[in-house]
């Protein structure tokens, strides 16, 4: 239930109720962004991928954190498994 | 989809599946699996749906713990809303995931078939939309959820509020992350190992709920995304931290989660809701201080008041299943008796069989899932 996808805000619809409109994979719908709005009054929020949950945004997304997620991982120092297949059953192709 | 597909690449998996097996290697061995508690229905989801119980070495065992709301909802408030929603004049709105959890008298779907207006919503302002709509009739949103789902609600209030709309009204069951995890811990037969923690519901919480799993309990707590390579890093993460005899809370998730979580959020939660003194939780009872209660300046949108006399007697949960001691961790959820015979997700008879985040429904849907390696 507490599911939340990254969609791109696009535009702010009415700042002073904190609506703004959203893609959210493919489908563009209002969101609640009043949150938002007074955690980050200084920050352009139009064109930011945020996290959104039942149609309210709980956080922006940091690329530049997410870039280094993945950057920390590739220079594990683990060996990779012993295959060179690997397909996760979840994974939509 | 940009932030997902990165976190799902096969080459990533290796990588970390390879770490952790190293990380093991340096870890003296011991007789029984390390347990790692995933708090969240989310990520419970996500372990089944990409088989990493299976890719994972079997000296990790994840048990699933209580962070979802569906599973951990009591009887009562089904039986609260099956009530409203039968009501002539009620619309009774609600999230999709609740709809077929069995009350005393049924479920809201069998409420519907009984004639009762019920509809699914997506969001608390879908409801208010419909409220808006609909002036002649009351309009009731059932409101659960962690911390996450909370900010969405109040907001909505609020605007319901400068609206001055008088036909919303709320049934509300918010409930927070942190009581259920130290009553968890204050089992005397819990053996779990370490947590990773709710991401989403860190977002607007941040690190807060979990300094005392760490520093009372000694518990390492990671908070993790939801995707594949999250749940793995933080897993590494937390295999780390045992290593080294450490019990502190970290952030794998920081694309996402603030160390202080999102504090506008928490404000607007406590503009509209205050802590009640207790609130019942399916499995673990009553826990102090872990669910809200509107505060008194918005009580006039509370749901409650709908029905004229409030039973005021306490319904007991007769559900012949397990699920508490699945949610405590004390079964997996083969263990149940009725798993797979008298409870399945077409006829469930708990909560953990209904939402696609329980435990049971989880383990259910992906038991036959091969893995390739």
């Amino acid at each position: 239930m507490c599911l939340a996808l990254p969609g791109k805000l696009l535009h702010i619809t009415d700042a002073e109720n904190g609506l703004a409109l959203a893609d959210c994979g493919g489908v563009r719908r209002e969101v609640d962004i009043s949150c938002l709005l007074l955690e980050h009054p200084n920050t352009p929020l139009e064109g930011r991928w945020v996290l959104f949950h039942v149609g309210f945004a709980l956080a922006l997304i940091d690329e530049v954190e997410a870039k280094q997620t993945l950057a920390l991982i590739a220079e594990l120092d683990g060996q990779p498994a012993n295959s060179t297949h690997l397909e996760l059953p979840g994974t939509d192709k | 989809m940009k932030f997902v597909d990165e976190y799902r690449d096969s080459e990533v998996i290796k990588q970390l599946l390879g770490a952790i097996k190293h990380q093991l290697d340096d870890i003296p061995p011991r007789c029984r699996p390390w347990q790692i508690m995933e708090v969240c229905g989310g990520h419970t989801r996500a372990i089944y749906r990409f088989g990493l119980d299976k890719l994972l070495p079997k000296e990790i065992e994840f048990i699933h713990g209580p962070g979802c709301p569906v599973c951990v909802l009591p009887i009562q408030v089904i039986d609260q809303a099956f009530a409203l929603a039968l009501k002539p004049d009620v619309i009774l709105c609600s999230y999709g995931d609740v709809m077929r959890v069995p009350g005393s008298s049924g479920s809201l779907i069998q409420a519907r078939e009984q004639g009762a207006d019920v509809r699914i919503v997506y969001s608390p302002r879908d409801a208010l939309a419909v409220a808006l709509n609909n002036p002649e009739r009351q309009v009731v949103f059932l409101a659960i959820g962690f911390e996450t789902t909370i900010p969405a609600t109040a907001a909505t209030l609020l605007a319901a509020d400068k609206r001055q709309v008088s036909n919303f009204h709320l049934l509300v069951h918010h409930v927070c992350i942190e009581p259920p995890l130290l009553a968890l811990l204050e089992e005397k037969d819990t053996a779990i190992d370490a947590f990773i923690a709710p991401g989403h519901v860190s977002t607007i919480t941040g690190a807060l709920p979990y300094l005392s799993v760490a520093a009372t309990y000694h518990k390492p707590v990671v908070i993790s995304g939801f995707e594949p390579a999250d749940i793995l890093q933080s897993t590494l993460m937390l295999l780390r931290q045992l290593q080294r005899g450490k019990a502190e809370v970290e952030n794998q998730y920081t694309r996402a989660v603030q160390v202080f979580g999102n504090r506008a959020a928490q404000t607007t939660i406590d503009r509209v809701f205050e802590l009640a003194e207790t609130t019942e939780w399916r499995g673990l009872g009553k826990l102090r201080h872990s669910g809200y209660q509107l505060v008194k300046a918005y009580q006039r949108f509370d749901a409650t008041r709908l029905i004229s006399t409030p039973d005021q007697e306490e319904t007991v949960d007769h559900t012949p299943c397990h699920c508490a001691d699945v949610l405590c961790g004390k079964l997996t959820p083969d263990e149940c008796p009725l798993f797979g015979r008298a409870c399945k997700p077409t006829h469930p008879a708990g909560a953990l069989m209904v939402s696609e985040e329980g435990a049971c429904a989880a383990h259910w849907q992906y038991r036959q899932q091969e893995v390739e390696l």
